[in-house]
């Protein structure tokens, strides 16, 4: 490669270029990520940066040295003036201009260019720009950058002054901290915070707005925050450009902006952009939105009412019409009051208007409130990447916001269904519960606590249907017609009235002469009973299986003993028939009673609910003998469908007692809970027959371990998401339950109906 | 499937009003309007009934040969009235009430925000979706 002859103006030019490059302030090599976001910043086609890579010999090299930068920079002021690409021509093209690059944002350029054309040096402009992330802004053509180049060395050198000078306004020292820090090439910080004089490098975040493949560093840059009209609250200084900054020297610069902030409360905006999600909080500007929230609300974990937020948020002078925006955007639960987590997300969305960005339509993951502490941060980070970048698909088209450029290259990503973060629709079942779905039900729970007197309802709901089904097949007989909330009654009040069922169930027929122990009842998961047998379960299901980890705290309810619905038509079945089948019945059922003393021994079944977690099926139905005596009302039913139901009994009583175990050995918080969801499952997961005993096994297991739970929100909120998770894994196994019940009882329905059927061909002959 | 809605608060005046763009909007404008008598003598007729959620909802207020309207009113008196296409096919009385009750909520989110002003019209881009969402399922 020949040699490169450069003028001065191109040597300086270019040697401020190259330490903008030179992120590692090795003198040496341009990183190539900035190298190519300068390329594109220089509006070439593709093709042609190529071949610029290629000439300079960086291609060869695979990295870009200082002359290697040099010749690039000269072939692209070649092709920028028309020239054709060639080696030769980096020296023999006279009076080349100096290599543009463009900023694609032209509203920054005419205010650096205002900004520092206005005064060379440096100092006085910082009053209305901060200093952008090193080298940034707009590369004057010709002498202009001719001239910013000197000043801006000179810059590099008053800086130290300009934190003193500049800032004569409010907040102030912050941005001085800021610069001073960053002006340490702090691990690849080799910024220039340079303000107004100096090469400002276009936004590259915003030139190489399709391309990412550049510096991912810019991607979180780049609104050329309207610095000028962006107005803290204070009317400060806008330290928009803390927008601009490295990624790496975001946290710098925050933790000194939080010091200063602190002094100068409400007047500072932490940058709105982190590296890759440009709605992500850093930790900094989290710690000063908690601040700001103590000044308000002293309590963590209270709310601030919709006024005092709104007289907050009026400060920061935006338009009303934004500040409902931002409102609605960051209200999770609709209640009119923010909480800490809903508290930094509506102040994060303020910052990031009043630095140009667009509001988005709908809530930016990062930004859902979240039920993890605050010390937790690692989950918070999680918490995004976990759920995906749902809940922005609508943001992909911030391009109607061209000052974010940078914003739609990782906005695309977040093109995920929204389904799973919105609460407001019905919660799809989880199996596996995860963290957002927890939260979303915790949210919901101490957002909006009317939920949880639902959820119980909910719950009772598909128990009681489920009951009421059992009893009219039990009184079929009998002609009672039990609709769906008169049966209710019986099994919502108490185990009193349980037992009334039973010994109801029991007259009607005995137990089946089978000892396999039909499945003890699932604890009723919540005290309260709701009348309606016809909601979507499966939506109550999913969602208040959270809720019910805190009514079932709130309300560790005795769990009455319920007769296994198999049980019930059992007995139907044979009392028409066969008065032996009567006594048979009733002979066992009077085993049934002795038999229950043993409901108590719980210990036994926490055994049992504790091996039974992974066992097999048969396992489980050897077992239940022993779980029998909780089941009293299953023994009829299970003798009479020894046959084919036999095996499902056995597992529905087998996952009945682990949860009746469970029930018994905490009776404080889940004693009612399994059982309720049993009944709840039964209605509306039918299907899920086969992993009813692995899931009443789990669920027992689960809830045997369960400790109480604290109900408040704040504390333990690991514990209690833990035990959400577990009580969801019991609720998916007691649905599998109530599916395989629901089967029984159909079939037992069957053999009722054809038993009638033979009798009423025999009758004729008995009337003979 | 809603053709038109709109919002009126308690003195009569339209908080919030959306037709889809396609029809003559004035047309709606004045459906929606003379709507409100019939509203109101639906009110008073109730007298001090119980206000639960079956008389929040009013029903069919009146038909046109194109096009039906129907009425809401909430505790507070104000009313949401709704035009749908006749064409369609007949939208199940349960729909409708259910549109209602997504209106409602929706409303009252708008009203939980504290930046909105009680008698400002309604400007909240969820409000505008949920409507969009109401109507859009015409086309």
């Amino acid at each position: 490669m020949e040699g490169l002859t450069l003028s001065d103006a191109e040597q300086k030019y270019y040697s401020d270029l190259f330490s903008y490059c030179d992120i590692e302030s090795t003198k040496k090599v341009a990183a190539n990520g900035r190298v190519l976001e300068l390329f594109r910043a220089a509006q070439l086609p593709n093709d042609v940066v190529l071949q610029i890579m290629e000439l300079c010999g960086a291609t060869r090299l695979g990295y870009f040295g200082r002359s290697q930068f040099y010749i690039a920079l000269k072939l692209v002021a070649v092709a920028q003036s028309g020239f054709p690409l060639r080696v030769e021509s980096i020296n023999t093209v006279k009076d080349l201009p100096l290599p543009r690059f463009v900023a694609s944002k032209n509203e920054q350029e005419s205010r650096h260019a205002a900004s520092y054309s206005s005064d060379s040096e440096n100092q006085g402009s910082y009053s209305g720009v901060i200093p952008p992330p090193p080298g940034r802004g707009q590369v004057k053509k010709g002498s202009v950058s001719h001239d910013t180049v000197q000043p801006r060395t000179s810059a590099d050198q008053q800086e130290p002054a300009s934190p003193v000078v500049s800032p004569q306004q409010s907040p102030p020292t912050s941005p001085h901290t800021w610069r001073k820090h960053s002006r340490h090439p702090s691990g690849g910080n080799s910024e220039r915070p340079l303000a107004g004089p100096g090469p400002f490098w276009s936004p590259f975040g915003e030139a190489q707005s399709g391309s990412s493949a550049g510096d991912t560093v810019w991607s979180g840059h780049s609104p050329p925050p309207p610095q000028e009209t962006w107005v803290s609250f204070a009317d400060t200084p806008p330290t928009s450009t803390l927008l601009t900054m490295h990624p790496a020297s975001v946290q710098d610069q925050t933790t000194v902006r939080t010091v200063a902030s602190a002094t100068t409360a409400n007047e500072i905006r932490r940058q709105s952009s982190s590296y890759d999600d440009p709605w992500k909080i850093t930790d900094e500007q989290r710690q000063y939105y908690v601040n700001q929230f103590k000044t308000i609300q002293p309590d963590l974990n209270g709310f601030i009412p919709g006024s005092a937020a709104k007289e907050f948020f009026t400060k920061s002078k935006l338009p009303i019409l934004e500040l409902s925006h931002i409102w609605e955007l960051s209200d999770f639960d609709k209640d009119g009051a923010l909480t800490l987590d809903e508290f930094c997300a509506a102040f994060h969305l303020v910052v990031a208007r009043k630095n140009g960005y667009d509001l988005p339509e709908k809530l930016p993951e990062s930004l859902m409130p979240k039920l993890i502490d605050l010390e937790d941060s690692a989950d918070v980070g999680d918490q995004p990447g976990e759920v995906g970048y749902s809940g922005s698909p609508a943001e992909a088209p911030p391009s109607k916001s061209p000052s974010m450029p940078s914003l739609n290259q990782t906005w695309p990503e977040l093109n995920q269904s929204s389904e799973d973060t919105a609460i407001v629709h019905p919660v799809p079942i989880r199996m596996t519960p995860s963290k957002i779905h927890m939260q979303e039900m915790e949210l919901k729970r101490t957002g909006s606590d009317h939920t949880n007197p639902t959820s119980p309802l909910l719950v009772k709901p598909s128990d009681l249907s489920e009951e009421s089904k059992i009893n009219s097949s039990v009184k079929f007989a009998s002609g009672n017609t039990v609709d769906g909330y008169s049966s209710s009654d019986s099994f919502t009040s108490d185990p009193e009235q349980i037992g009334n069922n039973v010994t109801h169930q029991r007259s009607h027929s005995g137990t089946s002469p089978d000892n396999t122990a039909p499945p003890p009842p699932p604890p009723r998961p919540q005290p309260s009973h709701s009348r309606s047998s016809s909601l979507d379960m499966n939506r109550t299901f999913a969602v208040t299986t959270g809720q019910q980890q805190a009514g079932v705290v709130a309300h560790p309810p005795a769990v009455p003993p319920r007769p296994q619905p198999s049980q019930a038509p059992g007995p139907v079945v044979h009392r028409p028939v066969d008065a032996d089948g009567l006594i048979t019945h009733t002979s066992t059922s009077p085993q049934q009673i002795p038999e229950q003393p043993n409901f108590a021994d719980f210990s036994q079944f926490e055994v049992f609910a504790a091996s039974n977690v992974n066992e097999e099926q048969d396992d489980e139905a050897e077992k239940h003998p022993e779980v029998l005596p909780v089941e009293k009302a299953s023994d009829p039913a299970s003798s009479l469908r020894v046959a084919k139901t036999d095996s499902k009994i056995e597992e529905k009583t087998a996952a009945s007692v682990p949860a009746n175990v469970s029930k018994g050995t905490t009776p404080l918080a889940p004693p009612p809970k399994p059982v309720r969801r049993r009944l709840k499952s039964e209605d509306e997961l039918r299907p899920e027959v086969d992993e009813h005993t692995q899931k009443t096994g789990v669920l027992a297991a689960v809830l045997a371990s369960q400790p109480s739970i604290p109900r408040s929100v704040g504390k333990d909120k690991k514990a209690i998401q833990a035990s959400i998770r577990r009580n969801k894994e019991t609720n998916t196994v007691l649905a599998r339950l109530n599916s395989e019940l629901q089967q029984q009882l159909k079939d037992v329905l069957e053999e009722r109906i054809s038993l009638e059927v033979q009798l009423e061909q025999l009758r004729p002959f008995s009337h003979l | 499937m809603a053709v038109c809605v709109a919002v009126i608060a308690k003195e009569n005046y339209p908080l919030y009003i959306r037709s889809i763009p396609t029809e003559n909007e004035l047309k709606f404008h004045y459906m929606v309007h003379t709507s409100l008598d019939v509203v109101d003598e639906k009110i008073s007729a109730m007298g001090k009934a119980l206000v639960d959620q079956r008389e929040l909802y009013l029903g069919l207020l009146y038909p046109t040969e194109d096009y039906k309207v129907y009425g809401y009113v909430t505790n507070s008196k104000v009313k949401f009235v709704m035009v749908v296409d006749s064409s369609n096919t007949a939208l199940r009385d349960n729909e409708i009430r259910s549109m209602f009750r997504k209106l409602h909520n929706s409303y009252t989110d708008v009203m939980c925000n504290p930046f909105y002003n009680p008698g400002d019209r309604i400007q909240s881009r969820a409000f505008d979706s949920m409507v969009t969402s109401m109507m859009i399922q015409v086309c």
